[in-house]
């Protein structure tokens, strides 16, 4: 087996949890961190936690990206964080966008979700703290 | 009782072999990645390998693959199979990057573990699949997958690399692809065993089945097989069993005289020569540097003392006669 050219890319899961059919947000940043050399895995839309979660482990990803603009995201981000605890995935960050008011960013930090961006968000902000906050960081 | 040459088990090995499902998708990502240290885990496994049934899904994009696939994993499912799916979308090349989409149109229970969802870019290989594709799979049949789903890349050449890995491959068309039909023809049928034209709901598939059991029916056929031609509707799920069933025909026909074994071979015989065509390729640019006796001949080249066509043979003469031999 040859050796690699050079280190293999970052691995990202952008996932819809819930009902939530907004997923413009969600594929201009797919496109983003594509654009940024990542392999970026488009799970679509009306993902269950459990989905998410399985497709995480069977894809072997260095990030989970969570994007909800429909206000249900107190509902189920935790649930996602609660699931992979369960897996006992340790190691893979979980990031998220959309309509997510201060106060609920706050918690959801508390929880441990990295880093949560709203509307307007630049696309380089957005990429810059993946290649930061991934498991294998480049 | 151990086999001669069979390798004691990794513990990633063991790992994949106990259903773990976790080690299984870290393995996969080390072997895309090239790494080297995964080789022993490879080499104990390879024992174990072979059982599975490998099914190749191509064709142009957008004609339905992974919808196909799905509608397969829940008909597989339902006859008690254990399927995994590798699902190859291409990389781009100015940035590297992609964006594997093909997991959309898969819908499964998220703790059925009799499926695998593995989705995989091609970086930077050509042929419709990755590098990595072959042995990937293999990792698949090795954890108990009887069934593995090969989705290529579709991007409307026709991906021939498919041949080599898959046992049965399934070209998939759609009703009025007249023209791209024309195009792919030469290849098409290098590759399909089974021909399916999806989308069967919408106008123009009769005649479209028509049209490819005839030409069907004027090629040759590959090895004595005539491609089998299934209308299929991923949306509504018909023809999705007699899609199965053409698959089944061919394997049934592959083990009659001795078929599967000479296609088994051929498919070896290729990755063999493409190991250890890596192999020479990184010893000859690890010696371009650092040997002196290559340093000599590219000192000879370019002085134009001797042309490269010598200078290969001579450096192809020092590698039939290196004396470290074969390595475990
Ligand atoms: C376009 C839009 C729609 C389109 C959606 C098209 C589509 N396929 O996406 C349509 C018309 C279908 C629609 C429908 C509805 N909508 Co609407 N919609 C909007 C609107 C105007 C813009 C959303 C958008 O696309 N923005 C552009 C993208 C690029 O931005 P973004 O998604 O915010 O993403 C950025 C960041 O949030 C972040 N981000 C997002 N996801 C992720 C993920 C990760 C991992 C990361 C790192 C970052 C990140 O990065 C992006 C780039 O900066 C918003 C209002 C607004 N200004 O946000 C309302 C809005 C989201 N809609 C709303 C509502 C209520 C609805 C409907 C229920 C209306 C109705 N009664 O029918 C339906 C529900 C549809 C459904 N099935 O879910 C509300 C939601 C209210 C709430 N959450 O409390 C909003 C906020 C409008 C409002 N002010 O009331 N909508
Ligand atoms: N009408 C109809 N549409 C279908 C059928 N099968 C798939 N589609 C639609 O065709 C589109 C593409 O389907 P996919 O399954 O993603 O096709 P694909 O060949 O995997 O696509 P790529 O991976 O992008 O090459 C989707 O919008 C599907 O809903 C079918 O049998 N009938
Ligand atoms: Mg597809």
């Amino acid at each position: 087996m040859p050796r690699p050219a050079k280190a293999s890319p970052i691995r990202v899961l952008i996932a819809k949890p819930g009902l939530d059919g907004h997923d413009r947000g969600a594929k201009v940043v797919a496109r983003a961190l594509r654009d940024a050399g990542m392999e970026v895995i488009y799970a679509g839309l009306r993902q269950t936690p459990e989905d998410i979660v399985s497709a995480a482990i069977e894809e072997d990803v260095d990030l989970i990206g969570l994007s909800c603009l429909s206000g249900a995201h107190m509902a189920l981000f935790p649930r996602v964080l609660a699931l992979l605890r369960l897996q006992k995935v340790k190691d893979v960050p979980v990031f998220a966008g959309g309509i997510i008011p201060d106060e609920d960013a706050r918690k959801l930090k508390k929880l441990g979700v990295r880093a949560v961006f709203g509307p307007g968000t630049s696309l380089e902000e957005i990429v810059t703290t993946a290649r930061a906050i991934a498991r294998r960081a480049q | 009782m151990t086999r001669r040459g069979s390798v004691p088990a990794t513990p990633g090995a063991r790992a994949v072999l106990n259903g773990d499902r976790r080690a299984l998708a870290r393995l996969i990502t080390r072997v895309e990645g090239r790494d080297p240290s995964v080789v022993p885990t490879l080499r104990s496994l390879y024992p174990r390998t072979g059982r599975a049934r490998v099914v190749g899904l191509t064709g142009p994009l957008g004609v339905g693959k992974s919808s196909l696939i799905n509608a397969l994993l829940q008909h597989l499912r339902a006859e008690g199979h254990q399927v995994a799916v590798v699902a190859v979308d291409p990389t781009s090349p100015f940035s590297g990057g992609s964006v594997l989409g093909d997991r959309i149109r898969l819908d499964r229970r998220a703790d059925d573990t009799g499926v695998f969802i593995r989705s995989m870019a091609s970086r930077g290989h050509s042929g419709g699949v990755a590098a990595a594709t072959r042995e990937v799979v293999r990792l698949l049949d090795a954890a108990g997958f009887d069934v593995v789903l090969v989705e290529t890349v579709g991007s409307g050449q026709v991906d021939v690399e498919i041949r080599d890995i898959a046992s049965t491959s399934i070209v998939v068309l759609v009703p009025h692809l007249g023209d791209e039909v024309q195009t792919l023809k030469a290849g098409l049928f290098e590759i399909a065993d089974v021909f399916c034209v999806n989308k069967g709901d919408l106008p123009g598939a009769e005649s479209a089945s028509r049209d490819l059991l005839e030409l069907a029916g004027l090629g040759p056929g590959r090895e004595g097989w005539r491609p089998k031609v299934v209308t299929t509707s991923a949306r509504d799920g018909t023809g999705i069993a007699p899609l199965w069933a053409a698959v089944n025909a061919h394997e049934t026909y592959l083990d009659s005289d001795g078929r599967r074994a000479a296609g088994e071979r051929r498919r070896l015989g290729h990755e063999l020569v493409e190991l250890v065509r890596e192999r020479v390729a990184r010893d000859l640019e690890e010696r371009l540097d650092s040997d002196v006796e290559v340093g000599t001949l590219l000192d000879q080249l370019a002085t134009r003392a001797i042309d490269p066509y010598v200078a290969a043979e001579r450096l192809f003469a020092t590698l039939r006669a290196d004396p470290t031999g074969p390595k475990e």
